[in-house]
């Protein structure tokens, strides 16, 4: 403890978080249900929320995973969803330039979009807030609901009969973040598109499905830009 | 450690993607923030095709789990996922909430799983 008035900036980030932890305590629960369904354990659950800490990357690495999918083709997916976080990580960069090399590189670990979206936005409004402080009480709580709804998910997903279709709600996970990232003409193209090709791809060999209809909805958005400019 | 060591026999292939994968989302999240001061931002010529990565992705994750091509377009619309898609598409939409959108999918789905299509 080094006093009172350096703490009170990670408890506001613990505070903000708050409401956020109800969106994602169930998206975690997903994951451990999900890992089950893929034919994998407790360890492979854990293993995989500690070392990868992205939640749509390893709900789509898991499903690929349970059909057998190639590796490169689980790796190349996980990552492709992932580059989003180049744009947080740059985002962020500046208000984390002052601090060392270590510090730094334990931030980045705890990079989410949930914690980035509301740090960045505290640290415009609140200029004085230790911003290392601020983002670790945020980011943490992230981490600690993320594991332990994992390893709940586990636990649950054991023990419900198959005909429930519990791993219904991975697509509905996704749906629920998907409806507000389509928020203009361009991001509701891509989307569109995506889903689309993703679709008629299904047929596709080595499960490329994915990653074809995410490519060519990149593109689509890309290309609607440019003709509504 | 053994325990850990019959895990990784067990399952091999997922150890190798989790690592793999960890390694690599790591290297994106460290990317710029290591770097600042010699590389200021993400490239306007990258920035603009990362913009639709959330987008593309998430409904090519999507839509397949809730569409299967059937023989006719109303076998393919008369799917228990579709319905439950469907429905749970419009509550994201008017609520932007996780835990609505989840629990308003899976009832409408074993509405029709156990009920109208049993």
């Amino acid at each position: 403890m080094r006093g009172p008035a350096l703490d009170e900036d990670l408890l506001a980030g613990v505070r903000d978080v708050s409401p956020l932890l109800l969106g994602v305590a169930p998206f975690a629960l997903v994951a451990g249900i999900a890992t089950v369904d893929a034919g994998l354990g407790l360890a492979e659950a854990v293993g995989m929320s500690v070392i990868v800490f992205a939640g749509a990357s390893q709900l789509a690495a898991l499903e690929l995973l349970g059909e057998n999918a190639p590796l490169a083709v689980v790796v190349g997916t996980a990552v492709v969803i992932n580059l989003r976080m180049l744009m947080y990580s740059a985002s962020i960069a500046p208000h984390f330039a002052e601090y060392g090399r270590r510090l730094r590189a334990g931030l980045a670990y705890l990079l989410t979009d949930q914690a980035y979206a509301l740090s960045v936005a505290e640290f415009d409004e609140n200029p004085d807030r230790s911003r290392w402080r601020y983002y670790l009480g945020a980011a943490a709580s992230l981490w600690i609901v993320w594991q332990v709804g994992t390893v709940a998910g586990v636990v649950l997903g054991a023990g419900v009969p198959d005909a429930w279709g519990l791993t219904f709600a991975v697509p509905l996970v996704f749906l629920a973040l998907l409806v507000p990232a389509m928020k203009d003409r361009p991001t509701t193209v891509a989307g569109g598109a995506g889903g689309a090709v993703a679709v008629v791809a299904a047929v596709l060999p080595l499960n490329l499905g994915l990653l074809v209809g995410a490519l060519c909805g990149i593109a689509a958005g890309l290309v609607t830009e440019v003709t509504a400019s | 450690m053994t325990d850990a060591l019959a895990a990784l026999v067990a399952s091999p292939r997922a150890w190798v993607a989790i690592v793999v994968i960890g390694v690599l989302t790591y290297g994106i999240r460290l990317s710029f923030i290591h770097l600042f001061g010699r590389i200021d931002g993400v490239p306007t010529r990258l920035q603009r095709p990362l913009r639709y990565v959330p987008p593309a992705v998430l409904a090519a994750l999507v839509l397949p789990d809730l569409v299967t091509l059937g023989p006719s377009v109303t076998a393919t619309l008369l799917d228990e996922r579709l319905i439950a898609g469907a429905v749970a598409g419009a509550v994201a939409w008017r609520t932007e909430n996780v835990f609505a959108t989840i629990a308003t999918g899976m009832v409408t789905l074993w509405l029709f799983r156990f009920v109208v299509f049993a």
